[in-house]
């Protein structure tokens, strides 16, 4: 139990920023998974399971360490999809009725009010780059930054206030009785001397730990075992949402003296926890996902704050905003490393760890179930139909993705094509558009022109997308399909798409500095704490904004959080102390 | 008797500010971000009142600690004045509605309301804090009047900022200094008529700076560009 509770606190380490990206190319690789899967001739069910399975080998790759912002990237990333569906719309007459039907939403959105959007990409070729490109993205960055802090702000204020409420009602998370593994010394010596340098050395083995579980997680992400890092993923979360929340849920009962008896206790815990589950690791409500990982994290911030000594929790609060500084900033950091593997591999930041406030995750698996279905219905034969008809409708679109698709129907097993394309992806497709000044030299040298490799992903996501309404067997379905599909195109030219991805760790050590702040009963203390981690987040977003590279969440922020939590505590309390008790207002 | 008198005073101190935020603030990402860091540079005046409170040896006199708290909270509000004044162009290309730059008086009011939400939760949380229980004043000695007054007090500070900010960025964009100066005379004024409340002179300060609150909302109405018939237009809704 102990030692579960101990792995547990190591893998939610997660601080990290990031802007969420709009894939086409994930759900459309889950298509082609789904095409797999329906080879394979599985019952729906197990075509689900499947699904799941291969997707999540698709998202979990960034996990708990990553730590780090990207506003900048992120928008790299999305910006050119979008530039590259009004290109196709525009450009290329030859396209047949589904994809119009498809692509005609995208290019209707004209956020600029100077007209439409100046690419980078295209920026750099047509001529019509320059200062005022980038002081445009700059704004438009900044203005998207706006709503996102907010959007930021609340659920971190929301997982503050769960954890600042169960701390001033439930006094079982206000004493530290039992310890964890990692915190040998237990600081009761009176000795200031001696609690210093117990709470130094318990802070250092803890961040030991936390750095070898980090570089154990790259060296688990570069080997691309992804099922052991969704295991371990699904094993903490699993932790959180039934023991934990049955710690939590026993000492909320008895604070308020409720009985309740144990079977009416197990079916709640029941349903709390597969819900969590479910909607966590694999689909449920936007809403409903934040909700759990938002408590999720105000658990494992409550678990903090009861099993660290006092001055060990202050201690490792500067320790891991000092590692997440080194860590994401360094050349070699490890969770630079993991973002920036993560950005190569086209892949999705895990849902289980990062809070998204987007809806990109959502979308991508409401695709799910509609292309499970579509699994189970069609028949394997039907399978060999979608091959050939798909490199018909490529040789229509595009000379080259016809040969690229020529070449994956010889192969003859789906899976591989779905490997096919993956990769291709990740080589050459979104790396280009993430990295966009190295890389397109990179591509331009391999023979490709600038304007292929852009839409290629696009041509690829077309592409799958035709296979899932062709695969699909009667009109209805496809119809069905392609409802769904439009709100996941039109999404990148929304706001929706451009979320903030923070990591769950910031929501956990943020909460852990208030939560502590507030256990001395200083209500003054709490709230200084509270308005200057959210300044410094605030500052963090803006450097994001500017700077629009992967930036630690937590330094700024825990760093004004700890000068004010004590420079309120010592000198701002007393004053204010004796003001309001005099009833002297300033 | 401890939770509803908990739940009155925190309405009563802070419901109209609530009600402010609610309405005007919470629909805007910018002014919700400029709401904040008004509050932190309060903070920031605050630390350094009370680190020269802590620091001068005149502690048994309060009044010299609360003139200068007052002094810093003034040289903070111009600070914060400056930065809104020089990211003004930043904060017109941010901001998705430009009504926040269009007219001035808003981002005076946003920061304005974010002093005085921060000042009057720093001046009542802890005294809201013991309100709900288990004790309560006037059992032994001391006034039951207590927790009323304090949250009536808070109130009117609240507004003051808020109405003070409105006064003092337009008077710093106008060079009006008999405003200027109105601003930083009443609000000394008014802080250093609350050290009566230690002596349970309640309804002379509530009264005093009740008016004084009138007056400057009045003003500030008036600076932003209001008038008599303005706000009889506003009262019968034409």
């Amino acid at each position: 139990m102990s030692r579960f509770k101990q792995k547990k606190v190591f893998t939610s380490y997660i601080p990290l920023v990031s802007l969420t990206k709009s894939h086409h190319t994930t759900t459309a690789s889950q298509g082609e998974a789904s095409s797999a899967t329906e080879a394979n001739e599985r019952t729906p069910l197990m075509a689900a399971v499947n699904l799941q399975a291969s997707c999540s080998s698709g998202l979990a790759s960034e996990d708990d360490a990553n730590v780090g912002s990207q506003i900048g990237a992120a928008e790299r990333l999305e910006r050119p999809p979008r530039r590259q569906q009004q290109r196709n719309n525009y450009g290329s007459s030859n396209q047949d009725q589904p994809d119009a039907a498809i692509l005609a939403v995208p290019n209707v959105v004209m956020r600029e009010p100077g007209g439409s959007r100046p690419s980078r990409l295209t920026g750099g070729g047509g001529g019509n780059g320059g200062p005022p490109t980038n002081e445009m993205e700059e704004e438009q960055g900044l203005k998207y930054g706006a709503q996102h802090v907010i959007k930021l702000f609340v659920p971190v204020s929301l997982c503050m206030l769960v954890v600042v409420a169960t701390i001033n009602s439930i006094s079982f998370y206000n004493s530290t009785d039992v310890y964890l593994l990692y915190t040998p010394f237990h600081e009761q010596s009176p000795e200031p001397s001696v609690k210093f340098w117990s709470a130094l050395a318990n802070s250092l083995i803890l961040m030991s730990v936390v750095v070898v579980m980090t570089f154990l997680l790259i060296v688990l992400y570069k080997k691309r075992c992804y099922r052991i890092i969704h295991g371990w993923l699904i094993l903490s979360s699993f932790m959180l949402l039934f023991i934990f929340t049955y710690l939590y849920l026993e000492e909320l009962l008895r604070a308020y003296n409720i009985p309740m008896d144990y079977p009416t206790a197990l079916l709640i815990m029941w349903n709390f926890g597969v819900v969590g589950m479910m909607s966590i690791h694999w689909q449920g409500p936007l809403r409903l996902q934040q909700g759990y990982l938002i408590f999720v994290a105000a658990l494992m911030a409550l678990v903090f704050i009861k099993y660290l000594p006092e001055w060990t929790a202050w201690a490792v609060l500067a320790a891991i905003s000092i590692w997440d500084l080194i860590a994401v900033l360094s050349p070699r950091g490890p969770l630079r490393i993991l973002v920036e593997t993560a950005q190569e591999r086209n892949e999705q930041i895990f849902p289980a760890l990062i809070y998204s406030s987007t809806v990109v995750y959502a979308l991508v698996n409401t695709v799910t179930p509609q292309q499970s279905q579509a699994t189970a219905s069609s028949s394997p034969s039907s399978s060999n139909s979608t091959t050939t008809t798909r490199a018909t409708q490529n040789s229509l679109a595009s000379p080259e993705a016809a040969a690229a698709s020529v070449q994956r129907t010889g192969n003859s097993h789906p899976r591989q094509n779905q490997r096919d394309d993956g990769s291709v992806l990740a080589t050459e497709g979104m790396p280009l558009v993430t990295f966009k000044s190295n890389l397109r030299g990179n591509a331009e040298a391999a023979g490709f022109t600038q304007e292929w490799s852009a839409n290629l992903s696009e041509r690829v996501a077309r592409r799958q997308i035709e296979v899932q309404s062709t695969q699909s067997g009667n009109a209805q379905r496809s119809n069905e399909y392609r409802t769904v599909t439009a709100p996941d195109q039109n999404h990148p030219d929304g706001q929706e798409e451009r979320g903030i991805k923070l990591g769950l760790g910031d929501f956990i050590f943020y909460s852990v500095l208030v939560g502590k702040a507030s256990s001395y009963g200083d209500w003054t203390t709490t709230i200084a704490c509270f308005v200057a981690i959210l300044i410094g987040l605030c500052l963090t977003l803006l450097l994001l904004a500017i700077w629009r590279k992967a930036l630690p969440a937590l330094p700024i922020s825990i760093t004004f959080g700890l000068i004010f939590c004590f420079a309120t505590s010592a000198v701002v309390k007393p004053f204010m102390e004796d003001l309001s008790a005099k009833q002297v207002f300033i | 008797m401890t939770l509803p008198e908990f739940f009155g005073c925190t309405f009563i101190a802070f419901g109209p500010p609530f009600a402010l935020f609610v309405f005007t603030i919470a629909n805007d990402p910018v002014r919700i971000i400029i709401l904040i860091a008004a509050a932190f540079f309060w903070l920031l005046s605050l630390l350094i009142s009370s680190l020269w409170y802590a620091l001068i040896p005149l502690k048994e006199f309060l009044a010299f600690g609360v003139v200068f708290s007052v002094c810093f909270q003034e040289a903070f509000r111009y600070i914060i004045y400056r930065i809104l004044r020089s990211t003004e162009q930043g904060l017109h290309a941010v901001a998705e509605d430009t009504r926040v730059t269009d007219n001035k008086h808003i981002l005076a009011y946003v920061s304005g309301l974010g002093f005085g939400i921060i000042s009057g939760m720093f001046a009542l949380v802890n005294v809201l804090a013991d309100m709900s229980g288990p004790g309560t004043m006037g059992l032994k000695g001391g006034t039951e009047l207590f927790f009323v007054t304090s949250a009536a007090q808070a109130l009117s500070i609240i507004l003051l900022h808020t109405f003070w900010s409105v006064i003092f960025f337009n008077a710093f964009d106008t060079n009006n200094y008999i405003h200027i100066g109105y601003v930083v005379g009443s609000h000394l004024f008014v802080s250093l008529i609350t050290l009566l409340n230690a002596n349970e002179l309640y309804t002379t300060t509530l009264l005093i700076n009740y008016l004084v609150t009138i007056l400057t909302g009045v003003l500030a109405f008036r600076v932003a560009g209001g008038t008599s018939r303005s706000f009889r237009k506003f009262i019968t809704c034409q």
